[in-house]
């Protein structure tokens, strides 16, 4: 067989590869030209067999013009066959259209309470600003929640605070106040702590109290620690938790265990300080109580006032979270509703 | 506290303010003024008028029609007022014209916002305004008494016709309430408020001028006072007054008292209610006929002593009550009420004056024992400087004398051993600019202290406190009052300076944050519960007599007995969450609850108690013991315990199902339990469904708790597995089982894990089927046939030695 014949007979055989290739309409149908073209028996393959018969020298060229049509038919069979795959693919998803607008599925997550999503993130500010969160316990001796802050016996605050008395020694604590006392006493200098912790008080429950709730206790000692240094702090503290434009106001107050006192207003984050039924139309709500450590209270746990000076502060988180999430009964955060848990 | 806005300017005339800038300003500077009402917020062109003619309505017998003169014009007005009558004329009233208002009805009864009165006609008859009563006014006949019960308000002759009778009636007043803090004893009068008044508004501040009293008689003629407890008593000073008329008050002092919310009853009560809230100095009048002796004795009561107060109630007393006594008898509580058989009568001829100092604390805890707190009491709480007392008792003798109650005897008898000296400070302005973190000038602290009266005394470089204040003894309160006057506004805001430091939260807050996040990935939402619950808990949760779960910190004072123990599990503040939910009728509800149970180490208490952080899990609805199971060990992987854990049940807690519990126990150690909750506790907290509890010991856990962790890498040789099935006998536990597997599966056992539990039907009886598919993987190389069939051959000898049957 002559080269030329060959080449013919290549020609043709591509001829009629593209003519079945085109024909095919489902990929059976073109794995059927495939066999009958290229496979074992196949008609390019007879080809390749009758290379016995080709002129030694002419063998290459030949050669090379079998490989260049099986090249251009494996070519046009994929072509076909993606093309087909990818038709295939279209209807497919056309019949695959879904309503988008059905119902998502739950994740069923559960819900962290508002009180300490409000702790969460006071801690989240004062740990940024260098502060150690520290707790003490909640039945605590009379002698830490009152007699190291400058609470002598029979003082008048004692019975202010409504105490619960486990024996005249031993109280449920009133405030988180006596931590300052436990970490000023254990004699690590200076101090930037936060302490959170539950408190109890004989309030009966209402809307407004509860016999036992939430306090945070703050406190800064160092040398050179200033009233300014304060403001400066729990202003910066109101912005982060209230939103950048608070503003907050100081008022001079009385606590037996600072002095200078001062209990800090925020601008009312509802309606920014020009007044309204949230804060009662003054423009500010009241936030917490705070003040220069007392040098009594640095005498009484071993601090020198005249090197030391400190600050202190003290927030309820109830207050925090009930104006935030503006919740408007406190007995809703104990009774554990699963249809109030779950709106935070 | 309250006080009238004039009452202050009585003291401080130049004061021009709003009431708003005068609650601003007096906030700022540190006398937080609560809130204020305006007494004629709700009157409006009310006028005095005189009545010149009545005649009678001709078509109603109850009405009148009245003339009146309100000034530039004469009105006609009808009313049905009872207290004017045809014929009559020249009373001087209160008119409310043509569109002006009222505060409320007849009967007291405000309206908020007023009552806006028009001309109309009333039966007819023209009417251009109204007459009103004293509750029309929006005041009360107890402040009023001259006020008629029924009908309308008549001046006194004195009044000028045409002038706001708004203000003749002294109702052109602001009422403030004042939050006094308990440092600040000096301003619970009003003279201690108006001395702040004019220091914050820079104002002359006008004090009254107490003048001397008292004939050419000597007190000490009349009476003797003997003092047997000093402590409690520091002071004790007597003044007496004879040929006593007792009369109203002059109106100027009842508007004072009116405005306090003080009813005016008599010259001589109003006289010593009036300094009691000027100087806030208590005073007490004794009727000197009915002491006997000529004597004042102060001593402790007797044991069990009896004595009426003048409200006639009878009180028993104990020896650490202080009573006012003479020759003979008690006539009064020292501080607190004085007695039904000394008290003043409309036919007093002389009266004692007693002003005294009692010891705050012995009166407060006085009071409390015989249940009696007055307003003088109240006072005497707070712990009054004695020398006040003399200014006190001087200004009410001056009133005596100035109003025509009676004649003042000459001198006093003071019993004052020790007389309280003023303290002093050291002026230190660079210390109180250090403090302050300001750069005031020496000049301009000493002129912010002078305002409040205290004094610098240059030679010996001090500042100098009043007695009356109370509250400064160092150089941090005078920094404090720099401060206020200064303003606490003008102090720059810094943030601290020195070394910055690392914030961090404690390890175990870290762990409870990882509960935290754990329990709310597995659906459970956090709830909070109180520390305190009834005795009663113990037997609906079954507990047994001697569980030690009984053994609780009572409280001494509880709120009552449902907050009277501090709780030694959080089992019922679960349950009762869960409760509250079924009621409500939530579905499938998951709550975990972070907070601490109290141990005592013994009772009663002498040390403090162990304070245990429990993790509390609950739930009812979907989900069984295995999905609390879930959420625990998912917990455990969490925190870095990733050793197996065990679920054995060693003492059974009668709160759960007895079958279905388990005590939780990691390394050996018990860490907590969890179970199906018993159904009879269930019917005790009304929960209608099943319900499951896992509770965890916080401190038991934390010591096995760690964030550190490092990667194993991932295996290269592939794994084989091997599948398991036998009959397995009911009572062998699926944990034996897994024990065994691991047991002898050696080292190269990766993994077992059960995948099939059947029992029932088609099972032998007394037996249950069981799946396990086991994974085998080498670190080092890819496993050879013969390793996994050896180490499968253990394992089906050890699984046969426990009675199960293999399947082939």
């Amino acid at each position: 067989m002559s080269d030329v014949n060959i080449k013919e007979k290549l020609e043709s055989i591509l001829n009629e590869a593209v003519k079945k290739i085109e024909e095919s309409d489902v990929p059976e149908k073109l794995n059927e030209a495939r066999i009958n073209i290229l496979g074992k028996k196949g008609q390019l393959t007879a080809v390749l067999k009758s290379m016995k018969d080709v002129e030694p020298e002419d063998r290459p060229k030949v050669g090379q013009m079998v490989n260049e049509a099986r090249e251009k038919i494996e070519g046009k069979l994929e072509a076909a066959l993606s093309e087909m795959e990818r038709k295939i693919r279209e209807e497919k998803m056309k019949a695959e259209v879904i309503d988008v607008t059905l119902p998502a599925k739950k994740n069923n997550i559960g819900h962290r309470h508002p009180n300490t999503i409000a702790l969460e993130e006071v801690e989240r500010i004062f740990v940024g600003m260098g502060y150690e969160v520290m707790e003490g316990p909640e039945i605590e001796y009379d002698l830490y929640n009152f007699e190291k802050l400058n609470i002598p016996a029979n003082h008048p605050a004692k019975d202010e605070q409504d105490t619960f008395y486990v024996n005249k020694d031993i109280v449920l604590r009133t405030q988180t106040s006596p931590i300052q006392a436990r970490v000023m006493e254990s004699g690590k200098l200076p101090i930037r702590m936060l302490a959170p912790g539950r408190v109890f008080r004989a309030d009966e429950v209402d809307a407004t109290h509860s016999p036992s709730f939430h306090q945070i206790e703050g406190l800064v000692v160092d040398k050179n620690i200033t009233f300014a240094d304060l403001k400066g702090t729990l202003a910066e503290f109101a912005r982060e938790l209230f939103g950048e434009n608070t503003k907050t106001k100081f008022r001079p107050h009385h606590f037996p265990f600072t002095e200078p006192s001062a209990e800090m207003d925020v601008s009312c984050f509802k309606c920014g300080g020009t007044g309204c039924r949230f804060c009662k139309g003054s423009g500010w709500i009241e936030i917490l109580g705070c003040g220069m450590v007392h040098p009594h209270v640095f005498e009484m746990c071993g601090i020198d006032p005249d090197e030391y000076t400190g600050f202190a502060f003290g927030v309820g988180l109830e207050r925090i979270a009930l104006l935030k999430y503006e919740i408007d009964d406190m007995r809703l955060l104990y009774e554990n509703d699963y249809r109030f848990l779950k709106q935070f | 506290m309250n006080t009238s806005l004039s009452w202050i300017k009585m003291y401080v005339p130049e004061l021009d303010v709003t009431a708003q800038e005068y609650t601003d300003a007096m906030t700022l500077s540190g006398t937080k003024v609560e809130g204020f009402e305006k007494m004629d917020a709700d009157l409006d062109k009310i006028v005095v008028g005189q009545i010149l003619k009545i005649e009678q309505h001709p078509d109603a017998d109850k009405l009148v029609i009245c003339q009146v003169n309100v000034g530039d014009k004469t009105v006609q007005i009808v009313t049905g007022a009872p207290n004017v009558h045809v014929g009559e004329s020249g009373q001087k009233v209160a008119v409310v014209l043509d569109g002006g208002k009222v505060a409320g009805g007849h009967d007291g009864k405000k309206t908020p916002g007023g009552i806006v009165i028009k001309a109309g006609k009333l039966r007819g008859i023209e009417s251009a305004g109204m007459m009103c009563s004293i509750e029309e006014l929006g005041s009360t006949r107890e402040m009023y008494p001259e006020a008629p019960e029924y009908g309308i308000y008549l001046f006194d002759d004195d009044a000028v016709v045409g002038e706001s009778a708004v203000h003749a009636l002294g109702l052109d007043d602001v009422i403030f309430e004042y939050e006094i803090t308990s440092n600040r004893v000096d301003c619970y009068s009003v003279i201690g408020i108006a001395r702040e008044a004019a220091a914050t508004f820079g104002k002359q501040f006008h004090p009254p001028v107490v003048t001397a009293t008292g004939n050419e008689e000597n007190v000490s003629d009349y009476i003797k006072v003997q003092v047997e407890d000093e402590k409690l008593c520091p002071r004790y000073i007597t003044r007496v007054v004879k040929n006593v008329k007792i009369g109203p008050s002059p109106k100027w002092m009842q508007r004072c008292l009116a405005s306090n919310g003080i009813r005016p009853i008599n010259n001589l009560v109003d006289i010593t209610n009036y300094v009691m809230e000027e100087y806030g100095q208590p005073m007490h009048a004794y009727d000197y006929d009915t002491l006997a002796g000529g004597k004042i004795v102060v001593r402790r009561a007797a044991r069990d002593e009896k004595f009426v107060t003048l409200d006639g109630q009878e009180r028993q007393m104990d020896e650490d009550v202080l009573m006012i006594c003479d020759g003979e008898k008690a006539v009064g509580i020292a501080g607190i009420m004085g007695g039904e058989n000394s008290m003043i009568t409309d036919d007093v001829k002389t009266v004692l004056f007693e002003a005294a100092c009692f010891d705050g604390t012995n009166i407060r805890l006085s009071g409390k024992r015989i249940g009696l707190r007055t307003d003088a009491s109240g006072k005497f709480e707070k712990g009054l400087d004695p020398n006040n007392a003399e200014e006190a008792i001087n200004r009410a003798c001056q009133l005596m004398e100035e109003l025509g109650a009676g004649e003042v005897v000459g001198g006093m008898v003071d019993v004052y051993r020790e007389k309280r000296e003023p303290v002093s400070v050291a002026f230190e302005p660079d210390r109180i600019n250090a403090l302050l973190g300001t750069s005031l000038t020496e000049k301009e602290m000493l002129n912010y202290l002078e305002k409040v009266e205290l004094a610098y005394d240059k030679e010996r470089n001090v500042i100098v406190a009043p007695t009356f204040r109370q509250d400064i003894h160092r150089t941090a309160d005078v920094a404090e009052e720099v401060a206020r006057f200064f303003g606490y506004a003008n102090i720059p805001t810094t943030l601290p300076s020195g070394a910055s430091m690392a914030g961090k939260l404690p390890f175990d807050q870290r762990v409870m944050a990882k509960a935290r996040d754990v329990a709310e990935f597995c659906g459970f939402s956090q709830g909070m519960c109180y520390s305190f619950e009834s005795p009663k808990v113990f037997q609906k949760l079954l507990l047994s007599q001697e569980d030690p779960k009984r053994n609780a910190i009572k409280i001494m004072n509880p709120l009552g007995e449902d907050f009277s123990i501090m709780r030694t599990s959080s089992l019922h503040g679960m349950l009762t969450s869960l409760a509250t939910n079924f009621n409500r009728r939530n579905k499938d509800v998951r709550l975990y609850e972070l907070g601490s149970i109290y141990i005592p180490h013994s009772l009663p208490l002498t040390e403090l108690p162990d304070e245990r952080m429990q993790f509390t899990l609950g739930m009812y609805g979907e989900g069984d013991f295995y999905d609390m199971k879930g959420v625990v060990e998912e917990f455990f992987s969490q925190i870095g315990m990733t050793k197996r854990t065990e679920y054995t049940c060693s003492d059974v807690k009668p709160y759960l199902h007895p079958g279905r519990q388990a005590d939780i126990i990691y390394d050996n150690v018990t860490v907590g339990y969890l179970g199906e909750v018993h159904p009879e506790v269930c019917d005790n907290y009304g929960i209608g469904e099943k319900a499951y509890l896992a509770v965890l010991d916080m401190p038991s856990i934390l010591p096995f708790a760690t964030f550190d962790h490092k990667y194993e890498g991932i295996a290269r040789f592939p794994a084989v597995t091997r599948d398991i099935s036998m009959l397995v006998p009911h009572d062998v536990l699926a944990g034996q089982i897994e024990h065994m597997i691991l047991q002898r599966g050696g080292k190269i056992l990766e993994n077992c894990e059960l995948f099939d539990i059947y029992e029932g039907h088609q099972i032998l009886a007394g037996f249950k089927s069981m799946a396990y598919s086991l994974t085998f993987r080498s670190r080092e190389k890819t496993l050879e046939e013969a390793e996994i069939s050896a180490a499968m051959k253990k394992i089906m000898n050890g699984l046969e030695s426990l009675n199960c049957e293999l399947r082939k």
